[in-house]
């Protein structure tokens, strides 16, 4: 298993990097599959601690299965726990009712998060972003600068090489630290059976379905699946060659979504 | 030609091959995950052959190819490869890689990584933070077109990077009539080329990447070349082994005080360690032993090693060391150079040339350092490896130097690719890296002069500066002695300044609170003011709670380090007594729950083991106190004119 130990080590290399380079670093958190990735390497990397606060941005549109895995973990885990919303949005009725994906998404998560950044004035943002879920995150740095207006300015990104990062940034900019970067999906289901990570239920089969990427309620279809243990999605993911994401409504709404919400701001 | 008329490959599908239950070929025992880069000049075909690679074995996901296809058919365009990596939009209208783009594949036999770095000049950048990372290389070179100049700039990078498994590619030989007479002559001149630099390639392979021939399969048309496929050969490339092999060393990345435990954390990057091993760090060349192996989730029973290189790790000492990041831990037998001057070549990616003379931050590991450019031996064009006069005084941009510097204060560092981690560093021009080099060798030097001697100050004061450092409870009695010895030595004609804890915490500290970390970094402060007074000549009396004995010892080795004769005092009253003195009802307060972790009540104090003088104020006047503090300050100051109180000049 030394190809996981090796990304499990150079992972916690980075969220030490981040912890050490950042006056208020924080980490995001899903409860997706990479995000308690994520938290476990951190948990591992600070020997049980997790010295800095976990941010969900909460869309209002979570799986109520989700919540509870939240409020769960939480406990289990023990961190400091900053949940976000946009409400201001919310309030003018903005919702995937109402309004198109791709501005829902901008609205309930990316300005969420700029206003949560802004309010907490974090300067590095952990992340668990993997290059092989889109093919804009391919480019992508492990820490990867954000401009005061979130502006992802992929075309200048800063060179990066022998465990050397850009660790600081200018007053309303942060960094995002992208330890993640290097897994792809069945690495990261092969380190969640190796490791034991608890998950929510929602990634296993019931009644011939599962999810295998978790967004808003409204845009997030479950795929046809018998997979009812990790080792079952494992095998099913070797197989497969649909992408991951594209239960995720907002990704294919219009041509370059992605690409758009990227640049944007979004994770 | 079209996708979809494809003649079909072999079987590639990977469950097939492997056990029911096994991982795949990257997670077999004995098995490894490449990461590989393809270099070469722009246009010689790298996103192409990356496509077709993806293609041919399968890697692509369903829809991608047949989107790309249908985009190509609407713009009267053939199938191009090179669109399955090239996702962004500019890319597809500029015909150029971008930026550096990791792409998993694998095959029956292992899984790679593959790191498309740019042939666009303006992007060597991207092509470096590529390729450091790589265990191997593709160098493609365009048939029609051979060797051009970002073919040998990359060679030359290759090579200054460390990579030494080399296969060159030899592309689009459907374009020279598939003739070996091209291959051979492309082969012979490259050969050349490479081997004076040192690097001896696997491989010289003639393919079309754009009809995949020599890539999974032979081609027909070149019955000529009886040589391995291209996918032969990069099976066969071992991922760069981690140096377990070599002595330990042991990046201090971070000390984390989160509970008891003092954690120190970081990388091995050569070697492995053990519980019980013994270490040194360096710089400095503290010594101690490893106590435990901290992990989590807790294991039963603890671990004890060894950790090899190229894993994270998290240890307690035996001993309460003051180590920090950029310390070096390594065998007591095989230690790394402890130097501020030496050799290095660099390479320049930033647009703002490296200027001799200049001061900038340098990077090696966890450490960080100014560095002086002394000088620039001769700028390499890695183009022909021609030597330029070196006389300009800068290295521009993508150019390539010998240079030598020195770093202000000692660094720890390996030479000659022993730990090649330990061996390179990255030169910072602002947030971002400038450029980065090998270091060739250390440079002796005699001891530097510097510009203003101490002596000739303590010429002018008649003494020397020096640090009186007192720790005790609040309440014990520190700032009244201070005080009295302050002007006890102001009447003897030497220049003396209290340097009080309450002063510091409204004005140099105030915004720290009283964790443990942030009374250590009260305290760093406070040791670095006392230390530059002392530098100008005061007696400084330092009267400071100062409860942890690690955050003390820290003091007096950053004293030491600089030449600061440096006295430990413990003033020493008991609890009960210094909660009845209570002068600034603080115990009150603490008792009543309004002052949070205070010492002596719900955070500890931890004394001396060996203090260079203890005061017992609750026993002893303070006139007496003060003739023993006077004569061991002036033991410090003045230690030609009499012996003092035991204190370690």
């Amino acid at each position: 298993m030394s190809h996981l130990s090796d990304l499990e080590s150079h992972s916690i290399y980075l969220i030490r990097e981040a912890f050490h380079g950042f006056e208020k670093p924080a980490m995001l958190w899903s409860m997706g599959k990479d995000s308690n990735v994520l938290l476990w390497l951190a948990k591992k990397a600070f020997c049980g601690r997790m010295p800095f606060p976990v941010v969900h941005i909460d869309t209002t549109y979570e799986f109520p299965e989700m919540i509870e895995f939240r409020n769960w973990a939480k406990e289990h885990y023990g961190f400091d726990l900053a949940v976000w919303t946009n409400l201001e949005a919310r309030a003018k009725g903005i919702g995937y009712e109402t309004t198109d994906p791709v501005t829902v998404t901008h609205e309930l998560k990316t300005v969420a998060l700029q206003q949560c950044l802004a309010a907490n004035k974090f300067d590095a943002l952990i992340t668990g972003i993997r290059r092989d879920e889109d093919s804009t995150r391919a480019k992508e740095r492990y820490f990867s600068p954000r401009n005061a207006e979130f502006e992802w300015d992929y075309k200048d990104q800063p060179p990066e090489f022998w465990n050397h990062f850009t660790t600081d940034s200018g007053p309303g900019e942060h960094v995002r630290v992208q330890p993640l970067l290097d897994w792809t999906e069945i690495d990261i289901w092969r380190y969640l059976e190796r490791e034991k990570v608890p998950l929510p239920g929602m990634y296993f089969s019931r009644n011939g379905q599962r999810y295998r990427s978790l967004g808003c309620m409204p845009i997030t279809k479950p795929v046809r699946s018998n997979a009812k243990t990790i080792a079952d999605i494992i095998e099913e993911l070797k197989i497969t060659r649909i992408s991951e994401r594209s239960g995720r409504a907002q990704d294919h709404h219009e041509r370059n979504a992605m690409q758009k919400l990227r640049a944007k701001g979004f994770m | 030609m079209s996708l979809l008329s494809e003649t079909a490959l072999p079987s590639q599908t990977p469950a097939e091959s492997l056990p029911a239950h096994g991982a795949p070929a990257a997670q077999r025992p004995g098995s490894d995950h490449l990461y590989l880069v393809v270099v070469g000049h722009v246009d010689h075909g790298k996103s192409t052959l990356i496509g077709r690679l993806l293609f041919d074995t399968h890697s692509v996901p369903d829809g991608k190819a047949e989107r790309i296809e249908a985009a190509c058919k609407a713009e009267g365009m053939e199938f191009e490869y090179a669109f399955l990596l090239d996702a962004l939009l500019e890319e597809q209208a500029q015909n150029i890689t971008m930026d550096t783009t990791r792409v998993p594949f694998h095959t029956e036999r292992r899984s790679f990584t593959i790191i498309d770095a740019p042939g666009h000049k303006e992007f060597l950048k991207n092509m470096i933070t590529g390729a450091a990372s790589a265990d191997a290389a593709v160098l493609l070179v365009d048939a029609q077109e051979g060797l051009r100049e970002q073919t040998r700039r990359h060679c030359f990078l290759l090579s200054l990077l460390g990579l030494r498994q080399i296969v060159v590619a030899v592309n689009k030989m459907d374009l020279v009539g598939y003739r070996p007479e091209v291959f051979d002559r492309i082969r012979a001149e490259l050969g050349e080329f490479l081997g004076r630099l040192g690097v001896e390639p696997a491989n010289f392979i003639p393919i079309s990447a754009k009809h995949g021939e020599g890539l999974l399969r032979h081609s027909d048309r070149m019955p000529w070349y009886r040589g391995p496929t291209l996918l032969e050969v990069l099976e066969k490339f071992r991922a760069n082994p981690p140096a377990s092999g070599g002595p330990l060393r042991f990046s201090v990345q971070d000390v984390y005080r989160f509970d008891a435990r003092r954690i120190i954390a970081g990388p091995v990057e050569s070697g492995r360690i053990s519980v019980g091993d013994p270490i040194e760090f360096v710089p400095g060349g503290k010594r101690s032993r490893v106590k435990s192996i901290e992990t989590w989730p807790p294991e039963n029973p603890p671990p004890r090693g060894p950790i090899g290189a190229g894993r994270q790790v998290a240890v307690t000492l035996e001993d309460e060391l003051f180590v920090e990041r950029g310390q070096v831990g390594a065998p007591l037998t095989d230690k790394p150079f402890e130097a501020r001057t030496f050799t290095a070549r660099v390479f320049w990616i930033h647009d703002k040339p490296l200027r001799s003379g200049e001061l900038i931050p340098l990077k090696l590991g966890t450490q960080q350092a100014e560095a002086r450019i002394l000088g620039i031996q001769r700028t390499l064009d890695a183009v022909t490896l021609e030597s330029g006069t070196g006389t300009t005084g800068e290295v521009k941009v993508h150019e390539v130097a010998e240079i030598r510097m020195r770093v202000r204060r000692p660094i720890a560092f390996d030479v000659g690719g022993k730990v090649p981690a330990l061996g390179r560093f990255v030169l910072m021009r602002g947030r971002r890296i400038g450029g980065g080099g090998v270091i060739d060798s250390v440079v002796e030097e005699p001891p530097e002069a510097r510009g203003v001697n101490p002596v000739s100050r303590s010429a002018i004061l008649g003494h020397r500066g020096c640090i009186v450092w007192m720790t005790g409870l609040s309440g014990a009695g520190k700032s009244t002695l201070a005080n009295a010895l302050e002007q006890r030595l102001l009447n003897s004609g030497i220049l003396s300044a209290v340097l009080d804890g309450d002063a510091l915490r409204t004005g140099l500290s105030r915004n720290l609170g009283f964790t443990a970390d942030d009374r250590s970094e009260n305290l760093r402060r406070a040791a670095e003011l006392a230390i530059h007074l002392a530098n100008a000549g005061v007696v400084v009396i330092a009267a400071l709670i100062s409860p942890f004995r690690v955050d003390r010892a820290m003091a007096a080795e950053r004293a030491k380090e600089r030449g600061v004769p440096f006295a430990e005092i413990f003033v020493n009253a008991p609890l009960a007594e210094c909660e009845r003195r209570d002068p600034k009802q603080l115990y009150k307060k603490a008792r009543e729950g309004m002052i949070p972790q205070f010492t002596g009540i719900d955070s500890p104090y931890e004394p001396p083991l060996a203090p260079d003088l203890e005061i017992r104020t609750d026993r002893e006047s303070v006139d007496d106190s003060i003739g023993k503090l006077a004569e061991l300050a002036l033991g410090l100051a003045r230690p030609s004119e009499q012996t003092g109180g035991g204190a370690d000049i």
